[in-house]
């Protein structure tokens, strides 16, 4: 019974998944950057990074349905900035005839819409860089953007278990599920106190599992010559396309910030 | 499918997507994340040596998993656990930074669940914050009240409830200063919020410590055991220092401009903060020109400043008392 | 008299599309001891899991112990199906044997002194009072499986539904758990690939293979047809 940790991955040879990882997750986050640096207000320049993205699903075969049905992910986070609109100071935009009128400002609201479209443009662009890259090719990126190689080992483990692990979380509730019966006539359910406490052993003896499993693994590790570090293939460096990718990404972005500040 | 339930069934907010901090925040979050990560995996490498990526990596996958163990509370909601104070308590401090950065990190690059700009906070908010808490409370109150199934409860409880309500202030801090959030809202509907998703983080933390205490009882003494647990000490005491003092310097700063006039409508300011403007007038460098940039370096070199002589201090006493 | 298990027309999907379940017809009467046998992947797991509701088919009916598959029913079904799934360690818990065995009977609210009774009559039909206060984590497989079955049968189900209950086993262990399931007096559907306990244990058996029931009956007669068996990858040992 496997647990459908979906694969990000959306395989494909367009332009853009042939390039080199450290090109896209580096353009990835240039272009997170240059959302944020944005000012609040510019529209404009929101709208050029929303069709950057589009052309970029659409170029990629990735798709933009796929990109917007998932881009919603963040969306009860916006209930941080949901206080903008009354709290900034500025011209009125209009007035809620509630507890003595509360004002609305243009200023607020331009800027809680920037902060949405800002986190909502960036979510897409992160939601197509995974799309177009493979996980194990992304950590190679991430480590050629000097992240440490032991902490990208871990995380490379990590993924190695993540469905393992979550499989058995899976069947670690739908067990309980199995036994959370009722009788008519009584409360069935306990306190939320037990409830609780059955959580927290179910997530122990998992920890305690996930122990034994991980020296289980070292051993099988060691047996084969392992002493701590990874050997890898060496990867290809960057060619011709990627540093076009990259020039034309660092002017398109630093003009896209020139222009929205002038 | 379990992840996609998860997130929505979590209630906390703490995953910070991109574009609710602003840029500069951003970049002192990952300067301080990428110091405490360095120092972490050193302090890691000498204790686990060769076991060092294969548990800390299946660890991870637990910790990441064991986000999705949930118990009904009311109505439709259920309490989960984030499991930084948990790793805390039974890796210790460094491996459990270590653990929470690998699990903020995939949940993010392959999830979406959090930015990527912003994860340098996400990282010392969910990663280092909950982790110094939860140990350091623990410890202490395990210490004092007499190292028994008792005191590892209250000190488990307590551990784990503080971690998720300093996580959720620092959050606050920073939407803050990033002007997404007036402070004092942020602080109430963070600090509200976060007090009730802390009770469920106590109780899965506490019913999970009491499970590995009865059966196996070595693996809470490899936690105790693990190295750093004086300078994970001085770092939460200079990280809580530097949270108070931001929340006082962008109370008073004037950049964030919401922020400024909620603070004066609240006679905010009015409070003694005049000895503290002084060290750096308004609130700014003098020399560099951008009021915003120059606001947050010099909270970024307040913090350095009592990072670095909390740990100098903490040095030369133990120099003092190991010599 | 209502059938213990009756399931109609049965079609479930996956979400990621796959039809797992392509209209299973199964009707299991009280008091009988019936196995389910067929390929990985014929859809037996998947199965078992809508016989609690873990799973809610897209079309068709399942009924248990008189009662339809509605929300509502949910704990009174789980009451009455004892689910033991395939890997013990899933199921086990809780820091003490008492804890785990417990847990049925004290979800559904019964009172102190039931729930000790209903322990110890548990762990009584498997074998293993003595066992009441130990620790789960370090028990054996087999005995890890004989106190799964006891976490069920604490909620006094009527019928008892197993998942691969030899799996794993050495010889010893596994004699031990078909003497059990044998003295066990209970409504049993039991889902495996040991053929052997089959043939000993199961006068009925039900052939699952590409999300359907394929063929139905008595066990001598079904496991003595080989061109049935191979035809649906097995074989008799």
């Amino acid at each position: 019974m496997h647990i459908h940790l979906v694969d990000q991955y959306q395989a494909g040879s367009s332009i853009i998944h042939r390039r080199d990882p450290r090109i896209k997750v580096g353009l990835t986050l240039l272009f997170i950057l240059t959302a944020s640096l944005l000012p609040f207000g510019a529209f404009g320049a929101y709208a050029v990074l929303f069709a950057t993205v589009m052309a970029v699903a659409v170029v990629s075969g990735v798709g933009v349905s796929y990109v917007l049905k998932r881009s919603f992910i963040a969306l009860p986070f916006a209930l941080a900035a949901i206080t903008l609109p009354f709290t900034i100071p500025g011209e009125t935009l209009l007035t809620v005839p509630v507890f003595g009128g509360i004002i609305i400002t243009i200023e607020g609201t331009i800027r809680f819409a920037s902060i949405l479209i800002k986190s909502w443009i960036s979510v897409q662009m992160a939601i197509l860089m995974v799309a177009v890259t493979p996980f194990p090719d992304m950590l190679w990126g991430l480590r050629a953007l000097y992240i440490p190689q032991p902490l990208i080992s871990i995380i490379s483990f990590m993924y190695r278990y993540l469905f393992v692990l979550s499989d058995e979380v899976l069947r670690l509730l739908r067990a309980r599920a199995s036994r959370s019966a009722a009788v008519p006539g009584k409360r069935s359910g306990g306190t939320i106190l037990w409830r609780g406490k059955v959580a927290g052993r179910m997530a122990g003896s998992l920890m305690l599992r996930s122990f034994e499993r991980s020296e289980r693994i070292y051993n099988a590790m060691a047996s084969r010559g392992y002493q701590g570090k990874f050997r890898s293939f060496a990867r290809p460096s960057l060619n011709s396309t990627d540093y076009l990718f990259l020039m034309l990404g660092i002017m398109f972005f630093g003009s896209i910030l020139v222009v929205s500040f002038t | 499918m379990i992840h996609r339930l998860s997130i929505l069934l979590r209630p906390e907010a703490l995953h910070i997507p991109d574009g609710f901090l602003s840029a500069p925040v951003s970049i002192v979050g990952w300067i301080l994340a990428v110091i405490i990560i360095g120092y972490a995996l050193r302090q890691t490498r000498e204790h686990l040596g060769e076991r060092q990526i294969p548990v800390l990596g299946v660890l991870a996958a637990f910790i990441f998993a064991a986000q999705a163990i949930n118990f009904p509370v009311a109505g439709g909601t259920s309490g989960h656990m984030l499991g930084g104070a948990l790793a805390a308590i039974v890796l210790g401090p460094w491996s459990a930074v270590l653990v929470m950065t690998a699990v903020i990190g995939l949940q993010a690059l392959l999830f979406q669940d959090g930015g990527l700009l912003v994860m340098g906070w996400n990282i010392v908010n969910m990663g280092v914050l909950t982790i110094l808490t939860g140990s350091l409370v623990y410890r202490f109150l395990n210490g004092r009240l007499g190292r028994s199934r008792t005191s590892l409860i209250i000190g488990g409880a307590v551990g784990a409830w503080l971690s998720v309500e300093i996580a959720a202030l620092a959050t606050a801090v920073e939407l803050a200063a990033s002007g997404t959030t007036p402070l004092n809202i942020g602080l109430t509907a963070m600090l509200g919020v976060h007090a009730l998703i802390g009770i469920g983080e106590a109780i899965i933390s506490v019913g999970a410590l009491l499970l590995i205490h009865s059966t196996r009882p070595d693996l809470l003494e490899m936690g105790e055991t693990a190295p750093g647990q004086s300078s994970a000490r001085w770092i939460g005491a200079g990280l809580a220092l530097a949270v108070i003092v931001a929340v006082f310097s962008f109370a008073a700063s004037g950049s964030p401009d919401g922020l400024e006039r909620v603070a004066e409508d609240q006679a905010f300011i009015d409070t003694a903060l005049d000895p503290v403007y002084n060290i750096f007038p308004d609130y700014t460098l003098p020399f560099i020109g951008n009021e915003t940039i120059s606001g947050i370096l010099a909270v970024v070199l307040g913090t350095m400043i009592v990072f670095g002589l909390l740990y100098l201090f903490g040095r030369v006493l133990r120099r003092r008392t190991a010599g | 008299m209502h059938h213990t298990i009756e399931v109609k027309a049965l079609k479930f999907a996956y979400p990621d599309g796959r039809q797992a379940l392509c209209g299973v017809n199964l009707m299991v009467e009280p008091g009988r001891k019936m196995a389910l046998v067929g390929p990985n992947g014929a859809g037996k797991s998947t199965l078992l899991l809508h016989l609690n509701g873990i799973f809610k088919g897209q079309e068709g009916s399942v009924e248990v112990a008189g009662l339809s598959m509605d929300n509502g029913n949910l704990g009174q079904i789980r009451a009455a199906v004892g689910l033991v799934f395939q890997n013990p360690d899933d199921q086990l818990f809780s820091p003490t044997v008492f804890d785990d065995v417990a847990f049925g009977p004290l979800h559904m609210g019964l009172d102190e002194h039931e729930v000790h009774h209903r322990v110890e009559s548990a762990l009584k039909a498997v074998q293993m009072e003595s066992y009441i206060n130990r620790v789960s984590h370090h028990l054996s497989i087999g005995e890890k499986k004989r106190i799964a079955i006891a976490t069920v049968l604490s909620m006094s189900p009527e019928i008892l539904v197993l998942d691969e209950p030899t799996a794993g086993l050495d010889p010893r262990a596994r004699r031990n758990l078909i003497n059990l399931l044998r003295d066990l007096d209970m409504t049993m559907l039991v889902s495996s690939h040991d053929m052997a306990l089959v043939a000993e244990l199961f006068p009925l058996v039900a052939i699952m293979d590409g999300g359907q029931i394929v063929a139905e009956g008595e066990t001598a007669v079904l496991l003595a047809d080989k061109g049935l068996l191979e035809r649906h990858g097995l074989e008799m040992p």
